[in-house]
């Protein structure tokens, strides 16, 4: 089975003029290994608005990609979220779900995907199209790509190995990373005006 | 349907010149008339939600990619939306406007709504939540600007509760 942190090398390029959204845990930590980004926000809380915050950002900016980082978990947490995104289908918006079957950070603890629930097929369900499962690396790279690059909401749930990183520390304080990624947000500052 | 549009139209209004661009809501029926004036607003975002905390998260990453917001909602939708305004909301200090229909308060005929009305105010206090009330038409305009005054300076949630004298017609039985 494919590994999460290989998934994510495989798209760190395509991210670099995205605003980019991820989840707590070993997403957040495996995005940052790779290299962080000021345009790369982890939210390390509020489980289930990873989501919720890429549809606020797209609707906000139109003009700018956003990619959400998402977790089979935290999805589960905000089911009617995936309708609301689907209402409103930003085509700047790309979801990308990797599903351990796991709650991986606290110990874990198998969620509801591994007794059956079809990310992909409740996306769709709830309307969002381009919703599809992927399994392995290859197929992951290319579909992620082609949500990223393309003109409509999509959605890409990868099934991955529950493994994540020896440690979960990050050296970046949550409140550093909220203003760096709304200044990363801003268009520059004109020079030479204080106002 | 006795809710007051001169009010909703006054709030609306209010929302409009304290530079709200995107409103999140959840239906009750105090908020039909406010819903309905930012659906109709060209230049206003309406999004409406499954479930209030969604529009925590949503106003997040609106304001971190520049847009100010607000949420309607009623007391019951502000209960249900309290994780992600303390682990979102306040964890990130991201400033919140929440207007919040006052059910189950004084005058309150229903009684589903009796219940949530004696802890709107109580759970507000506890969270720390700055909180003021519209009563009256002629002050919604300064109170809602400044409520969102306090949210960009303090980068926290506050709350307007909007009272039954406000958006109910019908006289008190």
């Amino acid at each position: 089975m494919v590994k999460r942190i290989d998934c994510l090398e495989t798209i760190y390029e395509e991210l670099g003029d995205c605003a980019v959204v991820t989840i707590m845990g070993a997403v957040a930590v495996e995005l940052y290994s790779l290299g962080h980004r000021a345009n790369f926000f982890y939210l390390e809380h509020a489980m289930g608005l990873a989501s919720s915050m890429g549809l606020g950002i797209a609707l906000a900016q139109p003009n700018r990609k956003v990619v959400v980082i998402d977790g089979d978990g935290s999805v589960l947490m905000n089911l009617g979220g995936l309708s609301t995104m689907a209402r409103y289908a930003p085509p700047n918006l790309t979801h990308i779900v990797f599903d351990n079957e796991s709650l991986l950070s606290v110990g874990g603890f198998p969620t509801a995907t591994s007794t059956g629930a079809d990310l992909a097929g409740i996306a769709r369900a709830s309307g969002i199209d381009d919703a599809k499962l992927v399994k392995d690396l290859d197929e992951f790279a290319g579909a992620a790509k082609k949500a990223i690059a393309g003109d409509h909401l999509a959605c890409v749930v990868a099934k991955v190995e529950a493994v994540g990183p020896a440690s979960f520390h990050m050296d970046l304080h949550l409140l550093e990373n909220r203003f760096e990624f709304a200044r990363a947000l801003r268009p520059p500052l004109p020079k030479g005006d204080l106002m | 349907m006795p809710v007051s549009e001169s009010s909703s139209k006054v709030v609306y209004e209010a929302l409009r010149a304290s530079g709200v661009r995107l409103v999140s809501a959840l239906p009750e029926t105090w908020l039909v008339h406010l819903i309905r004036m930012a659906d109709d607003d060209p230049e206003m975002i309406l999004v409406r939600l499954a479930k209030e905390e969604e529009g925590v998260g949503i106003s997040m990453g609106a304001h971190l990619a520049g847009l100010q917001t607000a949420m309607l909602m009623q007391n019951h939708g502000f209960f249900a939306a309290i994780n992600g305004i303390i682990s979102g909301a306040m964890l990130y200090k991201i400033p919140l406007l929440m207007l919040i229909s006052d059910r189950g308060f004084m005058g309150e005929r229903d009684p589903w709504q009796t219940e949530g009305g004696k802890f709107t105010r109580r759970t507000l206090d506890a969270l720390g939540i700055v909180q003021d009330e519209l009563t009256h038409p002629d002050d919604a305009e300064g109170k809602v600007a400044m409520a969102m005054t306090l949210a960009r300076a303090s980068l926290s949630p506050v709350a307007l509760l909007l009272s039954r004298g406000l958006m109910w017609e019908e006289p008190a039985a």
